[in-house]
């Protein structure tokens, strides 16, 4: 029977324990893991990310539900140990659950400090440190308008950046003279502070808090010299405290931490302590990297392996705060035994010092500039004696004034650290790139977990990069290929097809040194485009070649489902029409009516066995809802009713759907008509869009209302519908010629110049051809449902779902 | 409980088409066979082992290579491994094609 290894504690320390103990032994125990939250195991450290917005919590799970279920692990989230028997080995949970156990590892970590003030009870007083925390704070600052933030330090800050992003006024309050008096000196610390000024927080320096105000919830702060300042909000980010009651009240030793020997082992055996909640040589440490070390050892240990013993970490800070670049580490003070080598640019507003005890680096302050931290650490964390160099040499090696990054790579010792998180180093990274063929900062990532945890190290791993492939990374890097199945542009592609007159996809992948076969995801539906683009007189398209929701002319979901949304041209419907919707969407049970944005009518949540007979009992053709093509043209009722309307825009608007749906485009297309200035149908934000004037239309275009919001310019005035129709097939086509695959007409047109773009549709005799060649395209077309209900073997190839029956 | 293992007749081989997913429920479990392009049939379970889920049936196929048609992992079919920078891992299915007719073995 497999042993019992039971975990109190999910979060960073813990699985990664648990995740080196299956590198050495997959599959020696069988494990238990209680986590207090209600979460997997998350990147705690990137919460300051996600409060500043830059990531979602989603974006931070480190190892999902499935990783758990995969690897066999019985996780109990969302449940706290409450008691440890060690006598009868076994541990309770504060549902009543009991789990015996053969070998125990702590690994609570710790909880936000809160000051023990008056008040500090009182509703909207938060700590900083996990999901909870971060998403009463968001949820809060829709609400509230100011903050205060207890503690100047790392977290303080972080915290008080992300509020700022939030949009909340806020105030950082500080015991000391100084922020981050631990990790700073007075010269970088002022720089901090003044650049965290500009960047909008208010100081309150050398202030303690006495008490927090209000009635339930906060409404200010009241200091020991009686001064006082409002606050809606108040985090608290003073410190952490080791979670060690539990391990205390069990009766295992705890002095500030749970005291542990070099091999993670506590007083009581078969238990064991890692992470924050340890204390190692009188040393609790508040940052993963050293916690990492600890994992590897007790791994080692339980595996029964004989490893060598954990002698302890010295640590580097960063602050994740943009736009304030240090790096901090050992004794940052002067005292008898140092002397100190600085260097102050105040022009750049750089700062760099280096403490030097006993001709050895005893410490390091960057600030502005943390290049070289890397190769200093190093240094310091190998007591290398130094006496041989001089002050410049030591502080500028090989990157003087900018000197060349690679080289900076080319001089680093195999041994040294790329990744501090993750005990990393150059070599392991070298070896990783050159062994597995990787060629992304992700995919070293994946490989040896450097850059996973805060990512300061992501801009060196690059260069490593650079400087283990050469010229090939280099050449990926700069002229970057479609994917990374070929190094060739779209240009060039482009070029290759007309010169080669290719017409199918796998010739192109064969002629043209596809690395991978059958190409990937990226390219094979680009290049059936281009293909299609070139040739258009015919091409036969490839329909296993294209985007998921274009091969099966609906939109996939989350679930697997899929939506259908007939054309309602121009948004004009009739009575009849809205029945017959209504009805199939009865008869289908179809989970969702909704009306989109495009102005029409979407079913969400269609199995894909249902929609062919769907597609025939509504008898209307596909709305495109899912292609990179037209998909729909939004219009307001303009001057058949509306009093202010001069033109007929509803009927500009269905001539437009009418000609132009189905076409294949780089990336979809979207028009708006509207009938007068006031714009109702938001012609402004469009692909193109036409504004009715008196007598005449106004054409816009490369506007946008998607991720990177760009309004329209201005192409021309013309006077009927005619010629607006003429100019619209022309810019379509200058459009599907020339743009990338996936690129919308908003940054094509940026790309394109409009001086440009106007030049070209100027002349009436390019326009002339490329609407020739327009027409053309638009012959191949067939309604998409139709084929499918008539025809079996599209049915059967993407439409069925077999069942077999096991007896 | 042990549970023993079952060959199940699955599909004619001739009815597969090639590079395009075949969804099949077969005594409740959702399995989706691929016909490669050499001719291989592979089956992998009906479910994208992206955290958030989804289907493979209609993935693309590119060789031993699917891409989960919902979040674009790179999926091997041999081991149902997903590749770098990506991971997890989608349950295999043994496959044999005996004249005209695939088994898998459940
Ligand atoms: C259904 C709809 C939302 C709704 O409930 O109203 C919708 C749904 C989707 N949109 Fe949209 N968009 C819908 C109107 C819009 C609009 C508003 C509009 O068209 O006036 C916009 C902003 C306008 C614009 O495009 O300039 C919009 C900007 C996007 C974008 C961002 C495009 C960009 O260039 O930045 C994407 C992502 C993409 O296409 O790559 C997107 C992608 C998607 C996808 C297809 C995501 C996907 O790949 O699964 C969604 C499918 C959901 C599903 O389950 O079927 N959707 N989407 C709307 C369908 C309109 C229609 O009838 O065809
Ligand atoms: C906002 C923020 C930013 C940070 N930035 C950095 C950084 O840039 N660099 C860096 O190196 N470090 C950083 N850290 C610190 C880093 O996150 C921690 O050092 C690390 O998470 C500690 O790991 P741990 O496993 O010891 O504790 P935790 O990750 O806290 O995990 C302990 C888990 O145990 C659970 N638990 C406690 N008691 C029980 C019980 N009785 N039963 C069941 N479960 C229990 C807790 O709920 C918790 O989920 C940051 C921390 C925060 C909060
Ligand atoms: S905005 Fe569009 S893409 Fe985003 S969730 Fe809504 S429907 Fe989906
Ligand atoms: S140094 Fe933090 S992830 Fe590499």
């Amino acid at each position: 029977m497999k042993k019992k290894l039971v975990m109190i504690g999910n979060g960073m320390a813990g699985v990664r324990t648990i995740e080196e103990l299956f590198k050495f032994q997959p599959d020696g125990y069988e494990i238990t893991i209680f986590g207090n939250e209600p979460h997997p195991n998350y990147n705690r450290i990137m919460l300051s990310t996600v409060l500043q917005g830059d990531k979602s919590i989603e974006d931070i799970i480190m190892n999902d539900w499935e990783w758990y279920k995969n690897h066999g692990i019985q996780l109990y989230s969302g449940e706290a140990v409450t008691e440890i028997d060690k006598e009868k080995r076994q541990v309770t949970s504060d549902q009543g659950r009991k789990v015996d156990y053969d070998e125990l590892i702590i690994a609570t970590g710790s909880s936000s400090f809160i000051l023990p003030v008056p008040g500090s009870d009182k509703k909207g007083v938060v700590g900083f440190r996990d999901i909870h925390d971060c998403e009463m704070m968001i949820k809060d600052s829709k609400q509230y308008k100011k903050a205060a933030v207890i503690g100047g330090g790392l977290l303080g800050l972080e915290a008080a950046r992300g509020l700022l992003n939030l949009g909340m006024e806020v105030d950082v309050v500080h015991l000391m003279s100084h922020l981050m008096e631990r990790q700073l000196d007075e010269t970088a610390s002022e720089m901090l502070k003044k650049e965290l000024e500009n960047q909008g927080m208010n100081f309150l320096l050398e202030k303690q808090t006495a008490e927090i105000l209000g009635d339930e919830r906060v409404t200010g702060l009241r200091f020991s010299d009686g001064s006082e300042i409002q606050a809606d909000l108040v985090v608290m980010a003073v410190g952490i405290r080791p979670n060690v009651q539990l391990a205390k009240d069990s009766g295992i030793f705890v002095n500030r931490g749970i005291v542990v020997n070099d091999y993670m082992e506590t007083d009581v055996q078969n238990i064991y302590a890692v992470g924050e909640c340890a204390e190692h040589r009188e040393i609790v440490y508040g940052l993963v990297a050293p916690l990492y070390e600890q994992g590897k050892v007790l791994a080692a240990n339980l595996a029964g392996i004989p490893a060598n013993p954990y002698e302890g970490t010295i640590c580097g800070t960063q602050l994740k705060v943009s736009g304030c670049d240090l790096f901090s580490a050992g004794e940052i003070g002067d005292d008898e035994g140092t002397k100190s080598i600085k260097v102050h640019n105040e022009f750049d507003g750089i700062y760099k010092k280096i403490v030097i005890r006993d001709n050895r680096i005893a410490g390091i302050v960057l600030y502005g500039d943390t290049k070289d931290s890397n190769r200093l650490f190093r240094m310091l964390t190998k007591r290398e004696d130094i006496s041989g160099m001089t002050s410049v040499s030591i502080l500028e090696a090989n990157g003087c004034c900018g000197g060349g990054e690679a080289g900076d790579v080319a001089a680093m010792a195999d041994d040294e650290l790329v990744c501090g998180c993750n005990g990393v180093t150059k070599g392991t990274i070298v070896e990783a790139i050159r062994t597995n063929e990787l060629t992304t900062v992700d995919e070293v990532g994946g490989c040896t977990n450097a850059g996973r945890s805060c990512g300061r190290c992501k801009s060196l791993i690059s260069d490593i990069l650079s400087y283990t492939l050469g010229d090939q990374y280099d050449t990926s890097a700069k002229k970057a290929g479609i994917c990374g199945c070929t190094t060739l542009n779209k240009e060039e592609i482009v070029a290759e097809i007309r010169a080669k007159g290719m017409t199918n996809v796998r010739e192109v992948m064969n002629v043209l040194g596809w690395s991978q076969d059958e190409g990937c995801s990226k390219c094979r539906p680009a290049i059936n485009y281009y293909l299609g683009m070139v040739n258009y007189g015919g091409y036969k398209d490839e329909r296993d070649s294209r985007l998921v929701n274009e091969k099966m002319h609906a939109n996939i979901q989350k679930d697997g489902t899929y939506s259908v949304v007939p054309r309602m041209y121009g948004g004009v419907t009739t009575a009849a029409d809205l029945k017959k919707i209504a009805e199939v969407a009865e008869k289908y049970d179809v989970p969702l009516v909704k009306l989109t944005g495009g102005q029409r009518i979407g079913l969400f949540g269609v199995n894909k066995e249902d929609l062919p007979a769907m597609w025939e009992d509504l008898g209307m053709p596909s709305g495109y809802a899912y292609g990179k093509t037209l998909r729909t043209v939004k219009t307001c009722v303009g001057e058949k009713f509306c009093r202010f309307g001069t033109q007929d825009s509803m009927g500009l608007g269905i001539e437009l759907e009418k000609k132009f749906e189905r076409l294949d485009t780089p990336h979809k297309v979207k028009m708006g008509v509207s009938a007068c200035p006031r714009n109702c149908a938001e012609s402004g934000i469009k692909d193109i869009g036409f504004v009715g004037v008196d007598g005449g239309w106004e054409i816009y275009i490369g506007g946008n209302g998607g991720t990177d919001l760009r309004a329209a310019d201005l192409l021309d005035t013309v006077k009927t519908k005619e010629e607006a129709m003429e100019i619209t097939g022309a810019y379509l086509q200058y459009y599907r010629e020339t743009a990338a695959y996936l690129e919308r007409t908003a940054p094509w047109l940026e790309r394109m110049g409009l001086e440009h773009v106007k030049e070209v549709l100027a002349d009436e005799n390019k326009r002339k051809q490329l609407n020739e060649r327009l027409d053309k395209t638009l012959e191949r077309y067939n309604e998409p449902w139709q084929e499918a209900i008539q025809d079996n073997g599209i049915k059967e190839k993407y439409y069925q779902v077999r069942s077999v029956t096991v007896e | 409980m042990q549970m023993t293992k079952v060959r199940v007749k699955v599909a004619d081989y001739d009815s597969l088409p090639e590079r395009a997913g075949q969804a099949v429920t077969v005594g409740g479990e959702n399995i989706v066979l691929f016909r490669k392009s050499n001719g291989d049939v592979k089956a992998v379970e009906n479910r994208s082992p992206h955290r958030k889920g989804g289907t493979l049936a209609d993935a693309l196929v590119s060789g031993k290579f699917i891409y989960c048609p919902v979040y674009d992992l790179k999926i091997s079919l041999d081991d149902g491994k997903v590749q770098a920078p990506d991971t997890g891992e989608v349950k295999t299915y043994h496959v044999e094609v005996i004249e005209n007719e695939v088994y898998i073995t459940i």
